[in-house]
């Protein structure tokens, strides 16, 4: 069994955001950057409790991202997995990031890729169908169980107002998300050994981008509270009602 | 030229958020100067031709029992097929859990540049613009789209419906279905209850409540409401409640009308999930709570001496006794 996950690099969720350039950048200034939490708690996560399970399973860390991902990737590689690879680039065009992965996985024999089900800072929730179709895979997205039956994946997945379980054959890709796994943090061991750990580098290949980004908005600051008095609380229902209009 | 939106059907009903994409269609086919038409696939039992009363002139359907098993493999190729047939240049899908596993593919069939999470029209005016939700709700991105044609996955309860009268055309499409390669085995729906991804109102507690056996705060109020139920994730966490009621930066990110958060701190990453909620209502009993920032009512307060009170002025409201 060989697996791919794909990691990528996001503000730490207590980031503070805001733009420079004319709103058209991300302020980066004083951001701690961190693994993207889906691609971290739960792909990374299951797939090295897949690889615990049987140890004859090659795992494959894949982010597409300049040098500045190194400290996200050896992170990875601490809490577990057997290599990285890095296709050095940039370019954050949806399309263009998952032609770089399918590129890396078309001729790596993966049985499974992971991912996350979206990053905490683009919010796409698109590079694990656009790899899937790339590679005219299978793709169960919003993955909250995986497991292996007689060489088969059983997938839980989140629906609207429920679940559905669904059984697909591999190769397969994944989006993964809460429920998949738990959060593990990373062992003195881990860390240790991630330093010597093979980090391939590649060059990225020729692939179109279809989207970038003309600018940047804040969303518009909150008018303030209105507080009511606790032992008055049939209040705020009528506020709600007459005022607001909500109920 | 025109602009295809594909209706989300769940065991044989369209999804709330699909009228939303309709009606979206529709206005984004207006501003090119052109119409919107729509794709149905599986069997429904609701009246297609209604779509019409969102301004859809006509609709596709692919009545082929095989897609009520959802492989997005599967829906994307037939999509194409009929983006192709109708001569689409724009696909909306709402950016619900099909639509984000669908319109990607769909994205690299069609060669088309994708925007998902949409919050507003395509500016048009230079180019082709969209204004899409990003940093889990803390801010926006206006997205260019240069590719000829283009894929928007427009955010639930984002946009408003507008309904315009008219009924619409509905014929079958002929394309080819492939055999799916994902077998469905089986659904696991929770009956009766709104979807928090479509709920207009949303109840929500956190671990203020001190323990599962108190969630009645909670499930009272969105019984009454006609709410769906939410909760932090340390709540989730201890198994407190399901965790497909988690919201947050790492749960559902919601966007209800309405969301009454109670005994919830309101930490940045619970913040990320619900703050493009319309109105925000906090009961918390620490004046220094965060979540008092974000809100647009609150009471500070012991939920347990607050809560009962007002069950009790809507059950007046609604005349429940
Ligand atoms: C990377 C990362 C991702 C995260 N993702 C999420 C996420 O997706 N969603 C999420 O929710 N959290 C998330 N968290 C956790 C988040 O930081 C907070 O810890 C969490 O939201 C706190 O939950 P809470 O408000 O229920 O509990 P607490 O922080 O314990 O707050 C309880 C609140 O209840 C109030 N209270 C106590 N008793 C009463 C009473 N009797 N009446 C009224 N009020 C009362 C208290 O004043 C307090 O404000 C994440 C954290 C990290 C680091
Ligand atoms: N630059 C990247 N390198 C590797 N994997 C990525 C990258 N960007 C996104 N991904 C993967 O694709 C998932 C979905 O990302 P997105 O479509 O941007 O929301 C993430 O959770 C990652 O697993």
């Amino acid at each position: 069994m060989k697996i791919l996950v794909c990691i990528s690099k996001t503000p730490d969720t207590t980031a503070k955001i805001a733009f420079a350039d004319n709103n058209t950048k991300f302020a980066t200034d004083g951001v701690q950057w961190i693994i993207n939490p889906y691609d971290e708690w739960y792909a990374l996560v299951r797939a090295i409790e897949l690889k615990e399970a049987d140890a004859s399973t090659v795992l494959h860390l894949l982010n597409v991202g300049g040098t500045d991902s190194e400290p996200i990737i050896r992170k990875a590689l601490a809490l577990g997995g057997d290599e990285a690879i890095r296709v050095n680039t940039d370019n954050a065009d949806p399309f263009y990031i998952a032609s770089q992965i399918a590129a890396v996985a078309k001729d790596g024999g993966y049985d499974l890729i992971f991912t996350g089900k979206e990053t905490i800072d683009y919010n796409g929730s698109s590079i694990g169908g656009m790899v899937a179709e790339l590679l005219d895979l299978p793709y169960i997205s919003h993955a909250t169980g995986f497991n292996l039956e007689a060489g088969k994946a059983v997938v839980v997945r989140e629906i609207e107002g429920g679940e559905e379980t669904d059984k697909a054959a591999l190769p397969l890709v994944v989006s993964c998300q809460k429920g998949m796994a738990e959060q593990r943090i990373p062992n003195m061991k881990g860390i240790m050994g991630a330093r010597t750990k093979p980090l391939k580098v590649v060059e990225p290949v020729a692939a179109e981008s279809y989207t970038s980004v003309a600018s940047y908005d804040l969303p518009p600051a909150k008018a303030g509270v209105k507080l009511i008095p606790a032992d008055n609380a049939a209040e705020l229902v009528r506020l709600l009602h007459e005022e607001a209009k909500a109920i | 030229m025109s602009v295809l939106v594909f209706i989300d059907q769940s065991e044989g009903q369209i999804k709330k958020s699909s009228y939303e994409a309709a009606s979206y269609a529709a206005q984004t086919a207006e501003k090119l100067g052109t119409v919107a038409e729509a794709i149905v696939l599986g069997t429904v039992a609701d009246d297609l031709a209604a779509l019409g009363n969102y301004g859809i002139k006509k609709v596709h359907t692919v009545a082929d029992a095989s897609l009520n098993n959802f492989d997005a493999q599967v829906y994307a190729k037939v999509i194409s097929q009929a983006a192709e047939q109708t001569g689409a240049d724009v696909v909306v899908f709402s950016n619900n859990t099909s639509g984000k596993a669908i319109a990607p593919r769909l994205s690299v069939r069609l060669k088309a540049g994708l925007v998902s999470g949409a919050v507003a029209l395509p500016d048009t005016s230079n180019g082709f613009t969209v204004k899409k939700s990003v940093f889990s709700g803390k801010a926006f991105a206006n997205i260019t789209v240069s590719s000829a044609k283009k894929i928007i996955g427009l955010n639930p309860n984002s946009f408003n419906i507008s309904t315009t009268g008219g009924t619409a055309e509905v014929a079958a499409l002929s394309v080819s279905v492939d055999a799916a390669k994902v077998e469905v085995v089986s659904v696991n729906k929770v009956n009766g209850e709104v979807p928090l991804s479509e709920a207009d109102i949303v109840v929500s507690g956190g671990r203020g409540l001190k323990g599962p056996e108190n969630w009645n705060l909670v499930t009272d109020l969105a019984k009454l409401l006609g709410a769906a139920t939410a909760c932090s994730r340390p709540v989730a966490d201890i198994h407190w409640r399901p965790h497909h009621e988690h919201v947050g930066q790492t749960g559902l990110a919601i966007a209800p009308n309405l969301y009454i958060a109670i005994g919830i701190s309101g930490a940045i990453q619970h913040l990320a999930g619900v703050n493009r909620s319309k109105v925000i209502v906090v009961i918390n009993k620490d004046p220094e709570a965060p979540f008092f920032k974000a809100a647009d009512y609150g009471i500070v307060g012991d939920a347990f001496e607050v809560m009962p009170q007002i069950i009790d002025a809507v059950k007046k409201l609604k005349g429940v006794a």
